[in-house]
């Protein structure tokens, strides 16, 4: 649009005009190389607080696949059956495992060990987070620049670059696949936006590659393909369809699940399953509606409407016999063809109702509010007026972006961890409102000063007319800052937009009208720098105190200032590493499993990976049965250790008395022989003398409280504040092997089976039942 | 099976000891005989040191230029280090002067005997005496027993050696001290005369004893010292001529005493730190050159927290503590990493070449180790590296690829089994380097940079469409 312009004004001022864009373009760049730096470095907290490692509980497992990948090669890894894990079922890596985040790594770090330069997997690991959190900012730049300009694009940008959500899920060490997969998203979206305002079947293609990409990293690429269907379906339900829109979609269906479906988790699942099924339908529909369009173009309006009504008879009786098979077949499966996070999205309550493992996981739970307040916090009152902005006028671009921020929204209210995908949104939508509000407000600004600098004739005429108006316009906003601020940008917007179309001549009389108070512009602006600063304090806050930790070692402030590192976790995992035999097996509760897996190399029971229940189910009703119960199921299962974690002594929340309550759930969903009523005084959870008898004698309650009246002599767990319920008791089928230093992690091992006496065993059957009687007697009695 | 091992070995030894005594009358052809010699042999920690004193006297006819040392089979593959000094003055004003030791090989000595050969400074005419030290270190010649102890147990060892020196002369009169780290002395075999006062037995004298002449004893006593053995240590010694000499040491550490039994429990390792894991360690101590800096410790999980770095302008001291305390039988692995001032290392010899001088042994005190490998990362371009180390090791070149390097750096790699806190003498590495390479890399960066900005320069002037706009 630049070139017709500079065409029409004199030379001198075309030179000008070229430069001032040049100069933009570099100040552009310049701006978004800073961004990425700053993207890249505000995630270096926990390197530089804590230290350079890979940070929870999945990102080591994507470490060790990751260590694997880059020893073993790509062939390898494909076929990789890894039997360290789920023993005895084992798991198959190569074909359950979305391999994006793991190749991206495994590429970098070959090409850089190829340039010699010798950085190990787990540095590169490490900061692949920050690296793609700066990419991500740039798509972001890009999307935006495509729905709104490159003003709202760069703010859009450096928003995202520091948004509490995406960082909480991208600090340096945060080494899972959503790093890689919000830059996937936004590519995404951003190509297929591109494709929509080109047209350009060049950019169709690339957006069915970065669509690969997003089904290789990310369960999460469901959303994609359900959204841009929602987008299509919107378009064409408003009239807006073109063949831009067709370009842009049959495309990416086609090619794009031609591609997912190379992907090995995902395989055939892209044309069975029902999270895709919306897009087959959307691409059914196009295609009608583009035969509609090109018959109405070939044929005359009556001919048109006879066609039509044999179409609709036609297509209808084969639209509806269609329907019902797929109903049919959709229905014949239990789960109706949803996966059962997917079903959660859908329903809420589903998963609290049938899957306790699912629901069991933090961050599957619903946000409150505050959790909105800190993840994306300004943002969240900058949204609405962005959805505004993008309604003048509405385009095909920002309908889209206007259906992404609400559905976002939506599954943010179902799952704490789809934040993450709302983040961008809300980051673009706020880019688009805070540019608008500074583009109305610099403008007036700019109007009424007469001597700014820069300003030639043509603005000195603007202000002696502009002068005129001003008054009339405050006194129609003289209310609140916030609504003189949002009012004109409404009535702005759509003229404006119309102004680019035309020349800048007659724009110009018409901009004069929208200019506003010069005090009330000030102010607003300079509020809304107030706005942004405290953005920016929130974000490093929440990048330097709430995200940075990494989970496995925990710092405390010490009385003299000092800080007390606790790194138990890690000593207890280098100890089963280094004086255990290699093929030990360990159970443990799952949450551990990646890491027992990664740091200590011994094979483990079930991990976080939760795909067998139960499995999971087996383990928890170990750690819920009586010791000789317990002992019997590991020792049926080969395990050796028996690892559990205890914050009693330090005071650590999330041990495993506190989640034990879980393991009797998932344990007694499968085995129902376990109650979960057995462990509840009066529905109470307690360790306390007033526990119930069950809980105060399974296998959790001992492993964890072995002992640790010797620490106090009153037993006083900090974790509970109370003095527990059993304090001294021996163990006779596990030994203590190992405690860390703060006792949070303690393991046990097996004894092993007692050699069978001949002629004996009747008697000492009869006798060790006598005393387990007894024992129970004796148990019994303190407490009734 | 423990005790009929031990009685093979007393058998054999016995034999060995006869034929040993079958073996004097053809030793007896060495005119060499000893008048005094006196042994003290240190076991209070788990290196025995010992500490051999003889006087020489030449019987024969001719000059005698060397002194022959016999060890023991047993001896011989723990043997670590051996070194003679000549003494001569008295008491006070005693000088010494090193003598040069070197392996040798005896044809009338006992099977299995290894066999040293000190050179003498000035050989010894016929009817003189002289007065040579001997000091020799032993590594894993203590042998817990019993072999597996539970926590709250004290560690029991075993030392062995001979009543008399095995020695391929004739000795008129012997000593042998040995003291114990404790007073707790189990059993000791007694070879009359034979006395225990206190930490110290005392075996001997004993009166004229033919060549080869032994007589096993065996000393079981308490030792709780830490038995921190370093099964293996990498040490990279990396030089940069910016300035800059990275040591990248990477540790396998295990206690080599007696096995941990059964159960670790934390209570009573927290509640009861004197009564309770008494042969365990928890930390460590490493002495580092001065002026260190960047200090690192760490494994493959991660940071370790739990260190101190002492400094000051003539040592830095790191202490540092594994993840956990080790037991007998317990191994963990580590990397201390660290950066030196060159110009404290680096020299530039006479004849133009670059010399680098630096320690050779573990920086880890009262350690032993079993394998050490230094491996010396010179500069790209660096040329005819040599090294001189004061004993013998193995030496074969590597080469590095590191920060983007194309020819790659040569690394002189030298490896020693057995080492001990005695080798931690100064060795040099010798080279040649040309300064120029030091520019290669920057010049290769800065041509990357502009050739790149050169390639967008010519993408943005060319026009490579095929119709015009």
């Amino acid at each position: 649009m630049a070139s017709p312009e500079s065409t029409i004004n004199g030379p001198t001022k075309a030179d000008s005009k070229s430069l001032r864009n040049a100069f933009g373009g570099v100040i552009a760049f310049i701006i978004l190389v800073l961004i990425g730096v700053l993207a890249f470095s505000i995630r270096l907290f926990s390197v530089i607080k804590y230290e350079s490692v890979i940070h929870e509980f999945d990102p080591y497992f994507n470490y060790r696949v990751t260590q694997f990948l880059s020893k073993n090669g790509i062939y390898d890894f494909w076929n990789w059956f890894d039997d360290r894990t789920w023993y005895p079922l084992g798991r198959v890596i190569g074909g359950t495992v979305y391999p994006g985040l793991t190749l991206t790594a495994g590429t970098i770090w070959k090409v850089v060990n190829s340039l010699n330069i010798p950085l190990s997997v787990e540095t590169v690991c490490v900061f692949t987070a920050p690296i793609f959190s700066a990419f991500a900012s740039w798509a972001a730049y890009l999307l935006t620049k495509e729905v709104k300009g490159p003003g709202a694009g760069l703010t859009a940008a450096a928003l995202l670059a520091m948004v509490p959500s995406y960082i909480s899920r991208s600090v340096a060490g945060s080494y899972d696949n959503e790093a890689v997969a919000i830059f996937a998203l936004v590519f995404t979206f951003y190509l297929y936006i591109k494709t929509l305002n080109t047209g350009s079947l060049f950019y169709a293609t690339l957006n069915a590659l970065a669509y690969f990409y997003m089904v290789c990293s990310w369960g999460g690429y469901t959303f994609i393909i359900n959204l841009i269907p929602m987008h299509v379906l919107l378009c064409i339900v408003t009239g807006r369809y073109s063949s831009r829109l067709y370009i842009a979609y049959a495309p990416l269906v086609v090619l794009g699940t031609l591609l997912a479906a190379l992907v090995p988790v995902v395989g055939f699942n892209a044309v069975l399953t029902s999270e895709h099924f919306a897009s087959f339908l959307v691409f059914i529909i196009i295609h009608v509606v583009a035969l509609a369009y090109y018959i109405k173009g070939i044929l005359s309006p009556k001919m048109f409407k006879v066609a039509v009504t044999l179409v609709v008879s036609v297509g209808l009786a084969v639209c509806c016999a269609v329907i019902a098979i797929l109903i049919a077949v959709v229905a014949s499966s239990p789960t109706k063809g949803w996966s059962g996070r997917s079903l959660t999205l859908l329903d809420p309550t589903y998963a609290s109702k049938y899957i306790p493992i699912i629901a069991s996981v933090s961050e599957h739970q619903p946000p409150t509010w505050p959790s909105y307040f800190m993840d994306i916090n300004v943002l969240a009152f900058l949204v609405p007026a962005g959805i505004i902005a993008c309604f003048m006028p509405l385009s095909d671009s920002s309908s889209f972006v206007i259906l992404y921020i609400v559905t976002s929204v939506y599954f943010s209210g179902v799952m704490v961890r789809l934040m993450l995908v709302l983040a961008p949104a809300a980051c673009i939508l706020s880019g688009i409102a805070l540019s608008e509000a500074f583009n109305v407000l610099t403008r007036s600004i700019k109007f009424q000063l007469p001597g700014i600098a820069g300003n030639s004739t043509v603005a000195s005429e603007e202000s002696g007319s502009s002068s005129v108006v001003a008054p009339s316009d405050v006194s129609k906003t003289e209310k609140t800052e916030e609504v003189a601020k949002e009012k004109p940008v409404k009535k702005n917007r759509k003229k404006e937009k119309e102004n680019v179309e035309k020349k800048p001549t007659p724009s110009k009389t018409e901009r004069r009208l929208l200019v506003l108070p010069l005090e009330a512009s000030v102010i607003a602006v300079l509020l809304l720098v107030l706005l942004g600063a405290f953005y920016v304090v929130h974000c490093v806050w929440a990048a330097a105190e709430a995200y940075s930790a990494p989970s496995i070692v925990l710092t405390s402030q010490s009385n003299d200032g000092g800080l007390h590192v606790f790194d138990d976790f890690r000593e207890a995992y280098s100890w089963l590493s280094h004086n255990t035999d290699v093929d030990d097996k360990v159970a443990s509760w799952w949450d551990y499993g990646y890491q027992t897996t990664a740091m200590a190399n011994r094979t483990v029971l079930v991990d976080n990976n939760t795909w067998n229940n139960t499995h999971i189910a087996t383990v928890g009703t170990a750690m819920s049965s009586p010791e000789k119960q317990a002992w019997e199921i590991f020792h049926s299962l080969d395990v050796k250790y028996v690892l559990v974690v205890f914050g009693g002594l330090v005071g650590y929340p999330s041990d495993d008395i506190n989640k034990f309550l879980w393991m009797v759930r998932i344990g007694g969903g499968e085995f129902p022989h376990i109650k979960e009523p057995d462990y509840l005084r009066d529905g109470q959870y307690r360790i306390d003398a007033q526990a119930t008898p069950t809980m105060l004698n399974c296998l959790m309650y001992k492993l964890s409280y072995f002992r640790f009246v010797e620490t106090d002599g009153k037993g006083f767990d900090r974790v509970r504040r109370t003095e527990i319920g059993k304090k001294h008791f021996k163990l006779t089928h596990f030994e203590e092997v190992f405690t860390t230093h703060h006792w949070m992690v303690r393991i046990y091992k097996l004894k092993p089976p007692r050699n069978r006496i001949r002629g004996k065993t009747k008697k000492s059957k009869s006798s060790r039942s006598v005393s387990s009687k007894r024992d129970v007697k004796g148990k019994r009695n303190p407490w009734h | 099976m423990e005790a009929s091992l031990r009685a093979q070995r007393t058998a054999a030894l016995l034999i060995f000891a006869f034929l040993s005594l079958l073996a004097v009358s053809s030793s007896a052809a060495q005119e060499i005989q000893i008048l005094n010699a006196e042994r003290r042999i240190d076991l209070s920690s788990q290196i025995a040191i010992v500490f051999l004193t003889l006087k020489v006297e030449n019987t024969g006819k001719a000059a005698a230029s060397e002194v022959l040392l016999s060890f023991p089979p047993t001896e011989a593959d723990h043997l670590a280090e051996v070194k003679a000094q000549a003494a001569s003055g008295k008491k006070r004003k005693k000088t010494h002067v090193p003598l040069d030791v070197k392996p040798t090989d005896v044809p009338d000595a006992p099977k299995g005997a290894k066999c040293f050969r000190i050179a003498l400074l000035n050989p010894l005419s016929p009817g003189e005496t002289s007065t040579i030290e001997v000091l020799y270190m032993l590594t894993h010649s203590m042998e817990p027993f019993p072999a597996e102890i539970s926590q709250s147990e004290p560690q029991l060892v075993y030392y062995r050696d001979s009543a008399y020196i095995l020695s391929p002369y004739r000795i008129k009169q012997q000593t042998t001290f040995i003291k114990t780290p404790s007073t707790n002395v189990l059993s000791f075999s007694r070879v009359e005369p034979t006395n225990r006062a206190g930490m110290e037995l005392k075996y001997g004298p004993y009166e004229d004893r033919p060549a080869y002449s032994f007589s096993p004893v065996l000393v079981h006593f308490e030792n709780n010292n830490p038995f921190a053995v370093v099964e293996e240590l990498v040490r990279e010694v990396e030089i940069s001529h910016w300035g800059n000499l990275q040591i990248t040491e990477h540790y396998t550490l295990a206690h080599g005493g007696a096995k941990l039994k059964g159960v670790f429990s934390r209570v009573d390792y927290q509640s009861r730190p004197g009564a309770s894991g008494v042969s365990s360690f928890k930390n460590l101590l490493a002495r580092l050159p001065p002026r260190v800096h960047s200090v690192y410790y760490r494994d493959e999980i991660g940071n370790i927290s739990s260190s101190r770095l002492r400094t000051d302008s003539r040592k830095s001291e790191l202490e540092i503590e594994p993840r956990y305390p080790l037991f007998g039988g317990w191994k963990s692995t580590f990397v201390i990493g660290y950066g030196l001032p060159l110009e404290d290392f680096l020299f530039e010899s006479t004849d133009g070449k670059r010399y680098l001088n630096f320690t050779f042994g573990c920086p880890l005190s009262g350690t032993v180790v079993d394998k050490l490998t230094v491996k010396v990362v010179l500069p790209e371009g660096s040329k005819d590296p040599s090294a001189v180390v004061p004993f013998p090791v193995e030496q074969h070149m590597e080469t590095k690829y590191s920060y983007l390097d194309v020819v790659g750096r040569p690394v002189l790699v030298l490896e020693k089994k057995n080492v001990v806190p005695e080798h931690n003498t100064l060795f040099q590495v010798y080279y040649s380097f040309n300064p120029v390479f030091m520019l290669a890399e920057p010049l290769m960066l800065v041509s990357t940079v502009f050739f790149l900005f050169a390639a967008c320069v010519a993408y943005l002037h060319i026009d490579v469409s095929i119709r015009k706009r």
